[in-house]
């Protein structure tokens, strides 16, 4: 028995995954050096601007907009100011800076390119049925393997790190802006088209705003797991605290891995309560 | 020329569409449909005509297939097969635009739950329909404004729909379909999630603005007392089915077949019948012709104590009672003119017997039944009882005195 399946040839799903890398990036390596040099000027940019902001200013700032944004509490206010504090006397301010803009690029980006694909799959069910595997697929697939790719067209550095972010954190705002939109009550829905909406008008002044808070929800999703890919994509050598934390690993220094570990979920839990409590303000 | 008219149209939903529509047309029913195809009858060959200025009620439990129909009728639904004109048009031969249009400038729908845009302001809500259409800012918010003030609304026209109650809220759909000031209202069970007396306000409020703005409206509703109310004619469905078209008295006094008649046991009868159902035929005296002595003769033929006062025109003017006419006798009148009471109160023939309850049993006498001052009827405690009480022997009685 043993015989005949060895006896099949392998097949060479590796060599042709290969070979369509290769193509790629023979053919498209002038788009891909573009975005390569674009994309790290323009996040440099952002990093030096963050980094020329005296930290205590930064430091007060966030902590005021999260006293406002939990209706004046000061719960998350004292954690955001203590947290940073914290980060900054460990000596990590500049990873933490960063990582911030390794966060808020893949975010921005995932969205952009989220949000239209959500809604083309809840206006069409054809799309859906098509798009939902691939999402499955993005989900499973160990975050690890985006790195090949993105190393392959963009080399390594920070824009092969939000490559890889993007495609990682894509799927939940996605998904939940067709979960938002196929949400909107029909009645609602029968509502505009009643009066004579178009589909733009129908989409904007009532699809949107209605499923806005599980859209939302999706994007805090996608900005917690562009987070969670900081540390990964140090491995290519994108900058911030996930750096901190594979030199530690790579070192065995148990200490620093814990600083810089718990400075990452310090922050990860200021972005998570904040973008929540921006959904519930009204 | 109706305003609306729907011809043979058929709504078929789920697989298997064209074999099911064949099923149509040999006119088998919708459970044979089902069994043999998979697929479910929305509507069912339904053909009618509804009139300018009319209401029209599409009345039938739920899973008639009335909401269906009402949604054929500004295509949020298509139809399988048939034809629907609105003046003439056939909207199911219209492209997109052109049945937009139709939409914004014909046509408004109020829903059931109201249907209201919960992130927009009341005001945002009425302007709705005018803001799609891509009127001014200015003139729509006065357009807006107008309406919510007519429905008595404007105070309230910066809250949100869910700070208001249930009647407000409906209040407010009816507005913002009147700001678009469109022909044809589409009401799909618009009053049915209210409370009761909330309810009976809103149709008369809907029947006081007919009265003022003479719409085309369609009134989905399940609940026959509201159908009878205020429907000027109605439409009866089961199984998508349309099983009668008449006005609320035809369809009492003339049920189609027993779906009907079982659907009409559940009638309160004193929302239905008139005054001149119940009424019965006066034993009068001319107060002209007759004297005392005529009238103790005819109280005792009949068996009455109390006889109407009628001139010879048959005016209405009066009554006399027995004791009064006695006297009168006794002191050797010829004429009962000096005998006539006037406290007797009257009532016109097409009032409805709800509406004169109180008038009864608060009367010490009988109530003349008064039209254009001519006396056609009496009303007289017991038999109007009587008639409120049991369906069939109440008609039957009732059919008996007049």
């Amino acid at each position: 028995m043993s015989n005949i399946l060895d006896s099949m040839p392998r097949l060479p799903v590796a060599d042709l995954t290969e070979n369509v890398m290769d193509w790629l990036t023979d053919s498209f390596s002038p788009l891909f050096n573009f975005f390569q040099k674009g994309g790290k000027s323009a996040m440099e940019f952002i990093t030096e601007m963050l980094i020329a902001v005296p930290p205590i200013i930064f430091i007060i700032i966030v902590a005021l907009i999260a006293f406002f944004a939990t209706r004046r509490k000061f719960g998350l206010a004292v954690f955001t100011l203590v947290g940073l504090l914290f980060i900054y006397n460990q000596g990590l301010w500049e990873e933490l800076m960063n990582t911030i803009t390794l966060v808020i690029f893949a975010s921005i980006i995932a969205i952009i390119i989220g949000v239209p694909i959500g809604i083309l799959m809840s206006k069409s069910s054809v799309a859906e049925q098509i798009i939902k595997p691939i999402l499955d697929f993005m989900q499973t697939m160990p975050g690890f393997v985006y790195l090949i790719p993105a190393v392959a067209f963009f080399g390594i550095g920070v824009v092969p790190g939000v490559f890889a972010s993007v495609i990682f954190a894509l799927p939940p705002t996605v998904r939940f802006t067709n979960l938002g939109i196929r949400q909107v009550p029909r009645e609602l829905v029968e509502a505009a088209d009643s009066y004579g909406s178009t589909g733009w008008q129908k989409l904007i002044k009532v699809e949107l705003p209605l499923a806005k808070s599980t859209i939302m929800a999706g994007i805090n999703q996608t900005v917690l797991l562009s987070l969670s890919m900081v540390v990964i994509a140090s491995m290519i050598g994108a900058p911030g605290l996930g750096r901190e934390v594979l030199s530690a690993l790579q070192r065995a220094q148990v200490g620093n891995g814990f600083v810089a570990g718990l400075s990452l979920v310090i922050f990860a839990i200021i972005i998570d309560r904040l973008t929540q409590s921006l959904n519930k303000k009204k | 020329m109706g305003k609306i008219k729907v011809e043979n149209v058929t709504k078929i939903f789920g697989k298997h569409i064209n074999s099911a529509l064949k099923l149509v047309e040999q006119k088998k029913d919708k459970t044979e449909i089902l069994k043999q195809t998979g697929a479910t009858i929305g509507v069912y060959d339904a053909s009618f005509t509804v009139e300018e200025g009319e209401i029209f009620v599409i009345m039938g439990l739920s899973g008639s297939g009335k909401s269906t129909l009402v949604r054929l009728l500004n295509h949020l639904i298509e139809p399988t097969s048939g034809n629907i004109y609105i003046d003439g048009e056939n909207i199911s031969k219209m492209n997109k635009q052109q049945l937009r249009t139709i939409r914004r400038e014909k046509m408004s729908m109020v829903f059931q739950n109201f249907g209201l845009f919960p992130q927009r302001t009341v005001l945002e809500n009425t302007e709705y329909g005018l803001e799609v259409r891509g009127i001014p800012k200015e003139e729509r918010r006065l357009k807006a404004e107008k309406a919510l003030e007519n429905a008595g609304l404007l105070p309230y026209k910066d809250q949100y729909p869910s700070q208001l109650s249930g009647g407000m809220q409906q209040r407010v759909g009816l507005a913002r379909a009147l700001a678009n000031n469109p022909d044809i209202l589409l009401m799909d069970e618009a009053f049915s999630a209210l409370d009761p007396l909330i309810r009976k306000d809103m149709q008369d409020e809907l029947l006081d603005l007919q009265q003022k703005v003479r719409k085309t409206i369609i009134f989905i509703t399940h609940d026959l007392n509201e159908a009878l109310r205020i429907g000027d004619r109605i439409a009866l469905m089961k199984d998508g089915k349309i099983i009668q078209i008449g006005t609320g008295e035809e369809i009492l006094t003339n049920p189609a077949n027993d779906y009907v008649r079982t659907f009409l046991e559940d009638v309160d009868r004193s929302k239905v019948l008139t005054v001149e159902n119940a009424m019965i035929r006066p034993m009068s005296v001319n107060i002209e012709l007759d004297g005392p002595k005529v009238a103790l003769k005819r109280m005792r033929d009949e068996k009455v104590s109390v006889l109407l006062a009628v001139d010879k025109k048959r005016d209405y003017i009066g009554y006399i009672t027995a004791d009064d006419a006695l006297e009168a006798s006794k002191r050797g009148e010829k004429s009962v003119m000096n005998i006539v009471r006037v406290d007797m109160p009257t009532v016109p023939p097409d009032m409805l017997i709800q509406d004169v309850l109180g008038i009864i049993s608060e009367s010490p006498t009988p109530v003349a039944v008064v039209k254009d001052r001519k006396l056609v009827g009496v009303l007289i405690r017991g038999v109007v009882i009587q008639a409120l009480s049991s369906n069939s022997e109440g008609v039957q009685l009732v059919e008996q005195y007049t």
